[in-house]
């Protein structure tokens, strides 16, 4: 009996390869999206957790002291009194493509069971060890260290961008000689005395955890998984409709097979299986496509992880079975939460019901009605998240409340434009066209709304790119004042080229800068030169009357938006900085795309207040910086990779930010394709049963022709509706990324600004897609057999 | 002697790419530029406490037969390795390890520290004598009157440990031959220490009382390529007369066993290799292991027939390098407690 029940169900599908096609991909583009973005994250999570972990020892706490430096006597002396503690050096040394992070560690304290004591041990020691010790590092690090002349161990582990090395070779290639911190094992002895009592210069540090990196990128992930919710979303709409089709078809055969004698209990039993057959094969072909999508779109994100936050996520995927086991029960969760009702119905069908097809999914006033509700929660949730809510994660909130509640009401408005829209109607034709829309537009309200998200996700995301594409654009132009970027390496070569500019009287302006602690958090300390360039050029978000003046005279810093969103700070407030400096704040400027905490204080202060300074960098203003920059290197020597014009730079860094934003883009364009797919499946459901509504259309004399074309054309206005409506939301949904999400996540906000003529062609592009989705339906319409259509007549309905 | 050759042969194995980095060979089988024992050499004291860095490897090790008020036994390790990374003698070339433990009725318990030559953590020096790394201390105006401290993360140990008898020159005047190729160490020992201290454990402190055997040896080339491990003992009999034996395993299953009876009147007399004999005679499982923890042994020439049996056979040293080192019971002709250490199981 299973066997034979199995057989009669499955045998629907042979006779309908496109539906199971449509089920099938449905399943498998929502999965594929979903475990794709996963996967992206999970890699993206495991290289933060790698990176911290070398940095820190595992989630290990560290001793440091305030000046920065610990001398190796206090490390002797902690040692000494039963304090089980091991000393880092951390620091930075010059690679390809910049520069390359130094961990110098002590095999012999270090950690055994930790990423770093793992690292370079027992087995290494030999290359590790001595004067001329290799460096560990893992085989893309390795490639950019080919000029270092020293030996390397490859080691997988080790987070990219990152070498480990033995303490004395570390102390030989940083020049530092005390200790960056000391990491304290985990496992302490009995008896040891206070720490303050033997050092009491040093504080406790809990361990900077995968967490730290993590959630300065939370909002990038969680924009990522967003998108992957939503195209999972999306994809279920599809499953739904292919599902309940595929029912709606078979509803004869179940009262069939009911009749023989098979129990309602079994065939949903035999239904269950089946769809669980569909779903782990059409999983399985969502991972697949899912890990494609990630390891096109990782190399991207790796490029903007690494340009906005420095976090260092390799491009290369490796995934864990856990993975793969979630993208199947992601696939069999969402299979079941789509044909769910479809289940329910058929075990509730008495078994000699006639086989009366209805609009299966006939969506009744009184659902509507319910579904406006629900939006109304959705919104008051979101409008509570805007009011009370703080932090990204109500950012979210607010933005999932609104798009829900929109998509919620969407059937509403619709049904509503429509009946408007039919008292304009004249002629009969017309006013059908209308009323059968109306009457069609339960049926198509899932794959509208699917439609009305990914519309608005697109609106949305595509005002927030253009925005700070554009912001950004005027900022760079703003702030890379000088013509030339010159680095120079060592002191002697740093006055040759400043006498060399004296005597032609070219002037320079040097990027002088420094790092500390800045109300907790490391931050950048920037020198600028009193130059009215400066205050020409770069626009202050907020400052005293004569910040720059005040600047120069060494009273006061300029702090960037980021510190002060953190910190609620303003112009006038005070401002402690390293070394015991108490200044003020004379003004605000913007800073896009630096993770970091940034201050601007007086060259003369800079180099007066502080010892470690980087005097590496100097701006150059000329006129022409293609013959200058020849000079430089014909001249003084300098390398021409040393020397980067205002145009290259700014080339550079829009193409960080083009970077960033492409996997935005690919995503949309995929969510959008997707929701192109909904429409389609809800179509070929709808036209399998509304022949017995055509029929009599045509019976009165319409052609099947005419009939094909007033199908596609009500795709086309639905969707056009659709998109109209989408405008406003995705408008909506710019505004909450750029003021809410963005100043939470960033810590800064970018103004608004609007291109219609985006807008334009997503909704030409949502046309096609809708007309698309409609051609197949309307041809198979325009082919069918007159004989169909009389035979509605015949039947008995 | 004591069993380190296997342990330190370990450890510098950790170091061995840096030994081959150096143009060594064959580990433990090469000396080039390090010194060699030589039996002509005569120790002098107390420079010959200190260490010396001219040879490959060298230890202070002691154990103790501990009893508490109410007569429960403990046993306690308290050891020092200097290794060098490359021969020279440089400070900076040495690396440090130590090991201590506590055996006692609810557990072994064990700690493990390195230390960086020349780092300051740790260090020997003759006069006063001072032995160090990190808080762990063996130290007191002279090698015959010391403190020992040692703690991990759940014992802690600090004894007073008082001499009143020799050290006992092992081998022909210190000369210890490690097998028939000629193998040989530097080897003395101080096996008169009265001990009285304070043991701490989770239940708090115990106040003990007993008897303490310190092991110096130095040499450069510790064994032959074929020995396989090591079974040491050292045992106090309650006639006055003490035992130090030991057994060196060759791959092909023959053993090297020799050792040094001390009489009652604290001479210390040489055994050739055929003297004694050790045999295993019941064994335990711990750490996953099969360790001999009870031995027959037998020194028919001074009438010893003896059984010797660990006490708490779970004196397990998970460390680096593990092996196994507790305390044992004798029973026989020759009552008395010692110190077991078996490595290379």
């Amino acid at each position: 009996m299973t066997h034979a029940l199995l057989s009669a169900l499955l045998s629907h599908w042979k006779r309908r390869p496109f539906q199971l096609a449509t089920l099938i991909l449905g399943l498998a583009l929502a999965t594929a999206l979903w475990s794709g973005v996963q996967a992206i994250n999970a890699e993206a999570r495991k290289s933060y957790g790698a990176a911290a972990d070398v940095m820190t020892g595992g989630g290990l706490s560290d001793l440091v002291d305030p000046s920065g430096q610990i001398p190796h006597e206090t490390f002797v002396e902690l040692r000494r009194n039963g304090w089980l503690v091991s000393p880092v050096i951390d620091g930075w040394i010059a690679a390809e493509r910049g520069r390359v992070r130094l961990l110098g560690i002590d095999p012999f304290t270090a950690p055994q069971n930790s990423t770093l004591g793992a690292s370079i041990g027992p087995d290494n020691i030999a290359e590790t060890s001595g004067p001329g010790g290799g460096l560990v590092v893992n085989p893309v690090t390795a490639e950019r260290l080919s000029g270092l002349n020293r030996p390397v161990v490859i080691d997988e582990s080790v987070a990219p961008g990152m070498a480990l090395a033995d303490l004395g070779v570390a102390r030989a290639l940083t020049g530092q000689e005390g200790y960056s911190r000391l990491i304290l094992l985990p496992e302490q002895p009995l008896f040891q005395p206070n720490l303050s009592e033997i050092a009491p210069n040093l504080r406790l540090e809990r361990p900077e955890t995968a967490d730290d990196l993590g959630r300065l990128t939370d909002s990038f992930h969680l924009n990522l998984t967003a998108f992957g919710l939503l195209s999972f979303a999306v994809g279920l709409f599809i499953v739904n409709g292919a599902v309940g089709l595929a029912f709606e078809q078979r509803r004869p055969m179940f009262r069939t097979l009911r009749a023989l004698g098979a129990t309602s209990r079994h065939l949903v039993i035999m239904l269950i299986a089946e769809l669980l057959l569909f779903a782990i094969v059409a999983g399985a072909l969502g991972i697949i496509l899912g890990y494609l999508i990630a390891s096109l779109l990782l190399p991207d994100v790796a490029a903007t992880l690494r340009g906005l936050y420095g976090a260092t996520v390799e491009g290369a995927l490796t995934l864990a079975p856990s993975w793969w086991l979630s993208g199947l029960v992601i696939a069999v969760a969402g299979t079941a939460l789509a044909s769910a009702s479809g289940l329910l119905q058929v075990a509730r069908m008495p078994p000699l019901a006639p086989a009366k097809p209805r609009a299966w999914s006939m969506v009744t006033a009184g659902t509507m009605r319910w579904q406006m509700g629900l939006a109304l929660v959705a919104l008051a949730l979101a409008l509570t998240a805007l009011v009370f809510g703080e932090g990204l994660m109500s950012g979210f909130v607010l933005l999932g409340g609104f798009l829900i509640a929109a998509a919620l009401v969407l059937p509403s408005v619709l049904a509503a434009l429509l009946s408007l829209f039919s008292r304009w109607g004249s002629g009969p034709l017309t006013e059908w066209f209308w009323a059968d829309t109306r009457q069609q537009l339960p049926g198509l309200s899932l794959a509208l709304m699917a439609l009305l998200l990914a519309l608005a996700a697109n609106i949305g995301v595509g005002t927030m790119v253009a925005s700070f594409r554009d912001t950004f654009t005027g900022w760079l132009d703003q702030r890379l004042v000088s013509e030339l970027y010159v680095t120079v390496e060592t002191d002697e070569e740093s006055s040759r080229f400043l006498s060399y500019l004296q005597e032609r009287n070219i002037e320079s302006l040097p990027i002088w800068h420094t790092g500390g602690d800045v109300l907790g958090a490391p931050a950048e300390i920037y020198g600028v030169v009193d130059h009215p360039v400066y205050a020409e050029n770069w626009p202050l978000l907020d400052a005293l009357p004569n910040s720059w003046s005040l600047l120069a005279a060494g009273d006061g810093a300029l702090v960037n938006e980021q510190l002060a969103r953190r910190e609620d700070l303003v112009p006038g407030d005070p401002l402690a900085l390293p070394g015991g400096w108490e200044t003020r704040i004379v003004g605000v400027y913007s800073d896009y795309g630096n993770p970091l905490g940034q201050v601007v204080v007086a060259l003369d202060v800079l180099t007066t207040r502080y010892t470690e300074i980087d005097k590496s960098d100097f701006g150059v203003l000329t006129d022409d910086p293609d013959a200058l920059r020849e000079a430089l290197t014909n001249d003084l020597g300098i390398p021409p990779d040393r020397m980067i014009d205002q145009k290259a730079l700014k080339a550079f860094s829009l193409q960080v930010f083009e970077r960033t934003f492409a996997v935005t883009g690919a995503l949309n364009l995929l969510t959008l394709s997707v929701a192109g797919v909904a429409i389609l499946t809800s179509l070929l459901t709808l036209s399998a049963m509304r022949l017995p509504q055509l029929a009599p259309i045509w019976a009165l004399g319409v052609t099947r022709g005419t009939l094909a074309r007033i199908e596609l054309l009500r795709a086309v206005v639905l969707a056009a509706l659709t998109f109209v409506l989408a405008l406003p939301v995705g408008l909506g949904l710019a505004w909450v990324l750029l003021a809410v999400i963005n100043v939470e996540a960033f810590g800064w906000r970018l103004p608004m600004t609007l291109f219609p003529s985006d807008w334009v062609w997503l909704g030409l592009a949502s046309l096609l897609a809708a007309a698309l989705a409609g051609l197949w339906p309307a041809r198979q319409l325009a082919k069918r057999p007159p004989a169909d259509l009389i035979r509605v007549f015949s039947h008995e309905r | 002697m004591n069993g380190k050759p296997i342990i330190l042969q370990c450890v510098l194995a950790l170091w061995a790419g840096l030994a081959q980095a150096q143009g060594f060979a064959g580990l433990g089988q090469t000396t080039d530029g390090f010194r060699l024992p030589d039996p002509e050499t005569r120790f002098e004291f107390p420079a010959d406490h200190g260490s010396h860095p001219e040879f490959r490897i060298e230890w202070w090790y002691i154990t103790a037969n501990l009893e508490a008020a109410d007569g429960t036994p403990y046993g306690i390790q308290w050891t020092l390795f200097r290794n060098a990374l490359q021969p020279g003698g440089a400070e900076a070339d040495q690396a440090w390890m130590a090991h201590a433990a506590v055996s006692t009725p609810e557990g072994h318990h064990y700690a493990e520290r390195f230390a960086r030559g020349a780092s300051g953590q740790a260090g020997v020096q003759a006069q006063p004598f001072d032995a160090y790394i990190d808080e762990w201390q063996m130290a007191g105006p002279t090698l015959n009157d010391l403190r020992l401290t040692a703690q991990g993360t759940d014992f802690h140990y600090d004894l007073e440990l008082k001499a009143d008898g020799p050290f006992i020159l092992q081998g022909e005047n210190g000369f210890s031959v490690k097998s028939e190729a000629g193998q040989a160490s530097h080897y003395y020992s101080q096996p008169f220490y009265a001990v009285a201290g304070k043991i701490t454990l989770a239940d708090g402190p115990v106040e003990v009382t007993g008897r303490a055997w310190l092991d110096r040896e130095w040499s450069s080339q510790p064994l032959t390529a074929t020995q396989t491990g090591w079974d040491w003992v050292s045992l106090h009999f309650d006639s006055g007369e003490k035992l130090m034996g030991y057994r060196l395993r060759d791959e092909d299953g023959s053993a090297y066993t020799v050792g040094t009876w001390i009489t009652a009147d604290r001479q210390g007399i040489p055994l050739r290799p055929e003297q004694l004999t050790m045999t295993a005679t019941g064994w335990s499982r711990v750490a996953g292991r099969r360790v001999p923890t009870t031995w027959d042994i037998a020194l028919p020439d001074y009438s010893v027939t003896i059984t010797s049996t660990a006490i708490y056979p779970d004196s397990w040293m998970g460390t680096l390098v593990p092996y196994w080192e507790g305390p044992v019971e004798i029973t026989g002709s020759h009552p008395g407690v010692g110190y077991l250490e078996m490595s290379g199981y």
